[in-house]
């Protein structure tokens, strides 16, 4: 392999991985609160990438207007899940919740394919991603230098958010304590929202920026980017959004750098990084920077 | 009787609990004499249900060891420490609510069956018997705790009271020589705490239990309780008998803070329990 | 009522099905008689499913994996010889099966083999996962099935790839198979659920920290779970090749696992005799619900058909059931000759007092 190529692969799993570790960020926040696995968040992924589609493919608005209005309506379409379909569970058993998750991600996926159809459909990427960078001395593609380069502009923006704003700061301490917020007279119910808000917006950042990536966009896009992007959480350790954004590019690195040096294996994929997600539940299920959770009794 | 009569039945030696950065418990230690009636009272978040959950295994602590019958029983899992003859009740009622009363009670007798899986699908000559005896051997408990009458009501349906006493015939089934009753009058009238102080003192003898009562109750706590130790902020801060905790100037301090405490915090706590 | 009587009536239900299956293996054609069979497939699958997640209320994602293990397994043991070198003709199939076969009338052997290592593939899984609290399970056995079809789309010299298996021999009788299977499955799982594991089980649903203070095993008592439901898998899935005669990596999607779901959540979790029950009517409602999916001729208007409407009724109200009707068909309890007795006891009782209480 030459020193092109390998720049090349390097930048590419870099860029799988902070798409990853965009999406991981929702399923992460999500978990830390309500400890729920959100199964319908890769599909929301996929509700950002079609909104912006038909922002920018079909009304023609120009990708800053769209950008911002794509995030702001996925973040609502979050919200109105949480609202409609979990927070009327909150109370009942976990496992009630997760079965709901699960209908709302198949409910998500077959709408897309009942409205939109199942047919891919080509997302159009502004040209700056087209056009090819240099960069020590390798041209590469420019979409692997501005997409984790936008990402990176987005997670410090999260980071922003948890710790530096009082928002951020009442996330925070649902996740430590939901039952002392609520006591403390906290609107817990608000910050939740406001989780799935953060959330979904970066989850369709994340579609926005995957569908530069890979042009062809189809309701059933999630599922695989939102499985890896829950392995990235567990991996950095679920709860912690820091842990989710280091997860996330070390499964997109792993991901790509094994197909690149082992092509045979390439059939494999999928199941390695599935692998990756069995061997750490059991050598190491609080990940790379969680802590182990006691529940209080 | 005993084999070696001085030893102590449970002993925590310097155990510490960290949470975090949160000290819940702090260089703790304790001994329990076979038999004993021992109160644990403490104001709110003194660590009092940590020290229960240390001993059963809940949580291993950060530091210190815990002996049952001289035997090192430190960072157990809770089912072993269960088997090995300590149980406990919770202090928010931890009932199997879908369970009738009875199944509830069997449950604990789980433990001791002899028949594997097999058999029990089978419905094995053993295992037929094992279930004859758990279920004579369940009413029998049920009928000496006054629950014969539900035993085959759903758990969560019973009222306050016999969710209480349903919880504490379940860690009966266990068989256990120590018993650990974590705030057991929570929620309950004066009447009602009265009818539980004869309760604990009848099960006290006819069970021949040592018992470790954790209790927000004073009435109840100096009223049973021989000894008693005070727990403030992780710290053990006094011990005695009841009349020496009741004069006792740093217990009464902790007590007058919580009591302020709760003056302000009194809605907000009913919440919790409810 | 007598447990004399109740056997007697059990007996007599069997026997009920039984002559019933007799008469339909002779006079149903063969869309009615593969109906027939789905259903008894489904009763399998969702019995299994259940135990795991309504029984035990430990989420698994896994069935689609099990089945599948069961499927391969079974067929690489019962394909005959001949048949594997015209399936296998890229790629040799791995020695000692490319040479050897069992003979049809040991189906047993296969069908018991493919339920046994899904069980081992449920005890691997549930190594990892069901030490952990919390709902690593689901994300576990999620990650299992996909590796499993991952490989089944890979190891070309064992499963033949995405191309698949064909040729699966018919069995003959096939509706006494399954409607025996599923007798069987539903005899033994409802005798663990009636056992004292039965009730550690339920225990651990409904309170875990609760269930381990009274000495529960979680741990042992949650692999139990997921490896007798792994098991009773792989039959399913056995039994599904031989209804199908062929089978390839897109037969054990996600889809099968949420089918199952949607199936023992409409039952009501933890329910044996709900999943039986809505097992049946969830075949049956499969079928009728094709018609969403064709277009629709009234009269003048024409309404063309949408693809993928079925699933988007089928979610919604998997959703729907979760919010408003969480207790499901049964609401988590089994149906009973008791049961049955006090509710015509109890009719009968108050239409008499209706009437005593008219006259006066
Ligand atoms: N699992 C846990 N995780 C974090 N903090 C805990 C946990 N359990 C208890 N604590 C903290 O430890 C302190 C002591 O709690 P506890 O033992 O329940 O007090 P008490 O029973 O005396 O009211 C409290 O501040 C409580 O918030
Ligand atoms: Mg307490």
């Amino acid at each position: 392999m030459s020193l092109q190529e390998f720049i090349q692969q390097l930048l590419n799993g870099l860029s799988l991985g902070s798409l990853y570790a965009l999406v991981a960020i929702g399923y992460t926040m999500v978990y830390g609160i309500l400890r729920l696995i959100n199964f319908a968040h890769g599909d929301i992924f996929m509700v950002g990438a079609y909104i912006a589609f038909y922002l920018v493919g079909v009304f023609y608005l120009p990708w800053w207007l769209s950008l911002p209005l794509t995030l702001l309506l996925t973040a609502g379409v979050g919200v109105l899940i949480d609202r409609v379909a979990y927070r009327p569970l909150r109370n009942e058993p976990r496992i009630s919740l997760l079965i709901t998750a699960v209908g709302v991600s198949f409910l998500l996926e077959n709408l897309g394919l009942v409205t939109v159809g199942a047919r891919q459909k080509g997302f159009p990427v502004p040209g700056m991603m087209a056009s090819p960078v240099r960069i020590l001395g390798a041209q590469v593609g420019g979409v692997s230098i501005w997409v984790p380069l936008i990402s990176l502009a987005f997670l410090l923006l999260l980071l922003w958010v948890i710790y530096r704003t009082k928002a951020g700061m009442a996330m925070r301490a649902v996740s430590r304590d939901i039952e002392a917020t609520r006591l403390m007279g906290a609107d817990v119910d608000r910050i939740i929202a406001f989780t799935f808000a953060i959330g979904s917006a970066l989850a369709a950042a994340g579609g926005i920026l995957w569908s530069f990536k890979y042009p062809q966009i189809n309701p059933l896009m999630g599922i695989y980017p939102g499985w890896k992007a829950f392995t990235a959480a567990v991996v950095g350790g679920i709860g912690n959004p820091t842990g989710a954004m280091i997860g996330g590019v070390l499964i997109g690195l792993v991901e790509v750098l094994t197909v690149a040096f082992f092509p045979t294996l390439s059939g494999y994929r999928d199941a390695f990084v599935f692998s990756i997600l069995i061997l750490f539940l059991l050598l190491r299920p609080t990940g790379l920077l969680g802590e182990p959770l006691k529940e209080k009794v | 009787m005993e084999p070696n009569g001085g030893q102590p039945l449970l002993s925590l030696r310097n155990v510490t609990m960290q949470f975090g950065g949160l000290t819940a418990l702090d260089d703790f230690s304790l001994e329990l004499a076979p038999g004993e009636l021992l109160g644990l009272i403490g104001p709110n978040g003194a660590g009092k249900t940590t020290v229960f959950n240390v001993i059963t295994g809940q949580f291993a602590p950060t530091r210190g060891r815990i002996l049952f019958q001289g035997r090192d029983i430190t960072g157990w899992r809770p089912d072993r420490v269960t088997a090995a003859g300590i149980a406990r009740t919770f202090q928010n009622i931890r009932l199997f609510g879908g369970l009738s009363v009875l199944e509830n009670v069997l449950v604990a007798y789980h433990v001791r069956l002899r028949s594997g899986v097999l058999g029990a699908i089978f419905r094995s000559r053993l295992y037929r018997r094992e279930e004859e005896q758990m279920r004579r051997e369940g009413m029998a408990l049920l009928e000496r705790v006054g629950l014969a009458e539900v035993a085959r009501e759903e758990a969560h349906g019973l009222p306050y009271g016999q969710q209480r006493r349903l919880e504490i015939a379940r860690a009966l089934a266990t068989h256990p020589r120590l018993l650990l009753l974590d705030e057991p009058a929570a929620g309950m009238n004066p009447e009602e705490t009265r009818q539980l102080m004869g309760f604990i003192q009848h099960i006290r003898r006819e069970f021949q239990l040592t018992i470790l009562l954790i209790e927000h109750d004073m009435q109840l706590v100096m009223g049973i309780c021989e000894r008693i130790r005070v727990l403030d902020y992780g710290q053990s801060i006094a011990e005695g008998t009841p009349e020496q905790i009741q004069r006792n100037p740093r217990v009464i301090q902790a007590y007058l803070g919580q009591a302020e405490a709760d003056e302000e915090g009194q809605g907000a706590r009913h919440d919790v329990a409810g | 009522m007598k447990s004399i009587y109740k056997t007697g009536l059990t007996l007599a239900g069997l026997a009920l099905l039984f002559l019933l299956i007799g008469w339909a293996n002779g006079h149903l054609n063969e869309y009615y008689s593969r109906v027939l069979n789905t259903a008894a497939i489904y009763i399998v699958a969702a019995v299994s499913y259940n135990l795991i997640n309504g029984v035990a209320g430990q989420f698994s994602l896994g069935p689609n994996g099990f089945m599948a293990i069961g499927a391969y397994v079974t067929t690489l043991l019962i394909l005959p010889v001949s048949q594997k070198q015209a399936v296998w003709f890229l790629q040799p199939l791995v020695w000692p099966l490319r040479a050897y076969s069992l003979p049809l009338w040991l189906f047993p052997v296969a069908l018991l083999a493919g339920g046994a290592a899904a069980a081992l593939g449920a005890f691997l899984i549930g190594i990892p996962a069901l030490r952990l609290r919390g709902d690593y399970l689901a994300i576990a056995t999620f990650g299992f099935g996909e590796i499993i079809f991952v490989l089944a789309n890979n190891i070309i010299p064992l499963t033949n790839g995405p191309l698949g298996i064909k040729g699966i021999p018919n069995l003959p009788y096939l509706l006494w198979v399954t409607w025996g299977c599923a007798v069987l499955t539903v005899l033994a799982v409802t005798s663990l659920v009636n056992s004292s594991f039965g009730r550690a089980l339920k225990a651990i649903r409904e309170d875990e920290v609760a269930a381990e203070a009274m000495g529960v095993a979680l741990f042992r008592h949650k692999m139990l779970a997921l490896v007798v439901s792994g098991f009773f898998g792989g039959i399913a899935g056995g039994l599904l090749a031989f209804l199908v005669s062929t089978i390839s990596p897109s037969a054990f999607t996600f889809f099968m696992t949420f089918t199952l779901l949607i199936i023992i959540v409409l039952g009501g979790l933890g329910s044996t005799t709900g999943a039986v029950v809505t097992a049946v009517i969830y075949t049956v409602l499969q079928e009728l619900l094709r018609v969403v999916e064709s277009p629709l001729d009234l009269g003048p208007v024409h309404i063309p058909g949408i693809s993928g409407m079925r699933m988007v009724v089928i979610s919604a109200l998997l959703i729907a059931v979760m919010l408003f009707y969480r207790r499901g068909l049964f609401g988590g309890r089994e149906f009973s000759w008791d049961w049955l007795w006090q509710k015509w006891t109890k009719r009968k009782g108050t239409s008499w007092n209706q009437t005593a209480a008219s006259r006066s």
